[in-house]
């Protein structure tokens, strides 16, 4: 990890019922291993328990892993349910299965960043680093 | 055989870790245990394949993954795929419904038949079915979770139609340990869980007895990050895990080892994976036989679904996925599997669409037909390469499962997340290896193009068909005899409660049309819910 930059508090979380947790578990090793503080929810977390557990982690930022196709639906609820804490300044990262044309309105929806399937670790890094780092 | 130092040719080695050889040689296979357990197939330790002939005289089942929105989209979705020669059906259930959650319940909200059909009473069941000839389709049902009143519905609904249960074929996935390590559509505690499925076992080895109760799966473990010969450790002990459970209760393993059948992971190295399958029937039959004491051969059968290789498909230049859907299935066919499904070549981002489907269809198709596949069994049995390597695989897979029993056992080890946290940690090894190119991925890290932004197309889901079957609950659950629906329930809640085989009470609530929410939330007031371990 860069020195000058500092290590960051993240919430990884899985919303919804979908059980596909590779991607969120090796996003957050990987991000464990860049010196960032990684808290994984585990499945079927309900959008409060993740606003929850933001709040309780102090987290710096809180990322979600979507891959059944409901990530719109899922990212509005987690949004609500962080700014229902007070916590509208945190900032929403999601990554899984999101078509092209979702991004935009994840965007609308406050996300600041998605990271389709694909997307390497030092590109999840590097940005996360980048901007709030 | 080496090379030596001086031929300059750099080690080799398969993701289980086994190093290959250059060359192969009669010293080789001598050095590695020779060939005195090969067998001939259809006989024990069942090397070359669980049957005499194998394909000659019947040739692989095969059975796509298919399912989505409500009972009767599916139904259309099933009868289109048998029209087009399929032999099985294999059935995707929503989330909802794999999770034991009613299509109205607020966790459901957006995921109702999105990933597979909505089930919630057996009224779903009986539509999805109607017409299909359960004696010459057999069906696999892929729940886990919900596996009681899924089998439940299912047995209840063959009854309806006039099947005799004793004849009844099908499979249920119903391993609930994988579901822990990957997947995870678990319910109950870990203990409770491996007693429904112990329950299952035991109601269809007595009143289903041709019925597959359980499918174990080393398939999630692999697509999870696990590699080839840890794929087949750990679901060779689960699946003496759930042999103990059920032997427990005073069972004879010969009783209930046939309704045992396994799933496995085809992407990767074609010879590992071949040496794999033949590893894993040989060590299967002699753990059955050896350990188990089981006398009839079925017993020590490794039967199989060999197919899938979703972790092997790649987002980056797609059309690529149908050749390497081709080569997996070429590994399913040499490996001997009883039945094969492929993934399609857009499943790397979406539900197969019915094209994608269609073509993982004619590869098999092909593959039987016009390449010669079903010739001869066993093909590559005999070459040097493959019996020294299928030796030394088979004693790889031995050391994995020794190490998992010194630990505490699969049980143990699943309920303590280390099997969870073991397999991740590979995962993450591996995505490490792709990105710095020691694991090479066409499109991937070598051979990338500069690609046009592709607009994945999800399967459209519904949610007009989410609001129907709502209504539809609702109005089944009007028709009913609430009374009756209480009174079954509370019977459900007492054999759990007492230790009982619940499948019985849970056919009954089924039958006078308890939803999957109404018997999975019954089993939970007895059983309380699964606590993920922290990842480590």
């Amino acid at each position: 990890m860069n020195p000058t930059r500092r290590s960051l508090r993240i919430v990884i979380a899985k919303p919804g019922l979908d059980g596909h947790d590779v991607g969120a578990k090796v996003v957050a090793r990987a991000l464990v291993d860049a010196g960032h503080e990684v808290v994984y929810t585990g499945l079927r977390q309900s959008p409060e328990a993740i606003a929850n557990t933001a709040r309780q982690e102090d987290a710096d930022l809180v990322g979600l892993s979507i891959l059944s196709g409901s990530h719109l639906p899922l990212t509005r609820k987690v949004r609500e349910a962080l700014d229902r804490l007070g916590l509208g300044e945190v900032p929403l990262l999601v990554g899984g299965n999101i078509p092209r044309k979702d991004h935009e309105a994840l965007r609308a929806l406050g996300v600041r960043a998605v990271f389709p399937t694909g997307t390497s670790f030092e590109e999840i890094r590097g940005f996360i680093e980048r901007e709030f780092g | 055989m080496k090379a030596g130092d001086d031929a300059g040719i750099p080690p080799l080695f398969w993701e289980s870790g086994l190093e290959v050889d250059p060359l192969f040689t009669e010293e080789d296979l001598e050095e590695s245990g020779g060939t005195g357990r090969i067998g001939r197939p259809g006989a024990f330790p069942f090397t070359r394949g669980i049957h005499p002939w194998m394909y000659r005289k019947r040739p692989w089942t095969m059975r796509q993954y298919s399912g989505f929105g409500t009972a009767s989209e599916t139904h259309e979705r099933f009868l289109y795929l048998i029209r087009n020669g399929q032999t099985g059906l294999n059935v995707a259930f929503d989330l909802p419904t794999q999770c034991g959650l009613d299509s109205d319940d607020p966790m459901a909200e957006g995921e109702v038949g999105r990933v597979g059909m909505a089930v919630d009473t057996l009224a779903d069941i009986e539509e999805a079915f109607a017409d299909i000839p359960l004696n010459e389709i057999t069906v696999s049902l892929t729940i886990n979770g919900a596996a009681v009143p899924i089998m439940a519905m299912y047995f209840a609904m063959a009854r309806k139609r006039g099947f005799d249960l004793k004849g009844l074929k099908g499979t249920a996935q119903n391993d609930i340990l994988k579901e822990f390590i990957g997947r995870g559509t678990w319910i109950y505690p870990v203990e409770e869980s491996v007693r429904l499925v112990g329950d299952t076992i035991e109601f269809c080895a007595r009143e289903v007895p041709k019925y597959s109760a359980v499918s174990i799966c080393g398939y999630h473990i692999r697509e999870s990050g696990a590699d080839p010969a840890q794929e087949m450790a750990y679901a060779l002990a689960i699946g003496k895990a759930y042999i103990d459970h059920v032997k427990a209760r005073g069972l004879d393993v010969d009783e209930f080892a046939r309704t045992l059948s396994f799933n496995f992971d085809i992407y990767g190295n074609l010879w590992e994976q071949v040496c794999k399958f033949r590893a894993g029937r040989r060590l299967w039959a002699r753990i059955l036989k050896e350990e188990y004491g089981a006398e009839n051969p079925r017993s020590m059968q490794l039967r199989m679904i060999a197919g899938g290789g979703g972790a092997g498909l790649t987002v980056q230049q797609p059309e690529n996925n149908i050749v390497r859907g081709a080569y997996y299935a070429l590994v399913s066919a040499l490996s001997g599997t009883q039945t094969m499904a492929l993934c399609s070549y857009d499943e790397a981002y979406t539900i197969p669409s019915e094209h994608a489907a269609k073509l993982s269809l004619r590869t098999m198709q092909i593959l039987m037909h016009e390449i010669g596949l079903c010739d001869t069994v066993d093909p590559l049995g005999g070459s040097w390469f493959i019996e020294t390597m299928t030796n030394r695989m088979e004693a790889r897979i031995e050391a994995v499962l020794a190490e998992c029993e010194a630990q505490g056992g699969i049980l143990e080890a699943v309920a303590k997340g280390d099997v969870q946290n073991a397999v991740s940690r590979q995962a993450y090894l591996r995505e490490k290896r792709l990105a710095e190119g020691e694991f090479k991925k066409v499109g991937v890290n070598c051979f990338v193009e500069e690609e046009e932004e592709r607009e994945i197309e999800f399967h459209p889901h519904d949610e007009e068909a989410a609001r129907r079957q709502i209504e539809r609950m609702r109005s089944v659950k009007a028709r009913r005899d609430e009374s009756e629906v209480s009174r079954r329930l509370a019977a459900l809640r007492e054999a759990a409660a007492r230790g009982d085989n619940v499948m019985p009470c849970a056919i009954d609530a089924v039958e006078a049309y308890a939803t999957v929410g109404e018997v999975c939330g019954a089993l939970k007031e007895v059983f309380g819910v699964y606590e993920e371990p922290a990842l480590r």
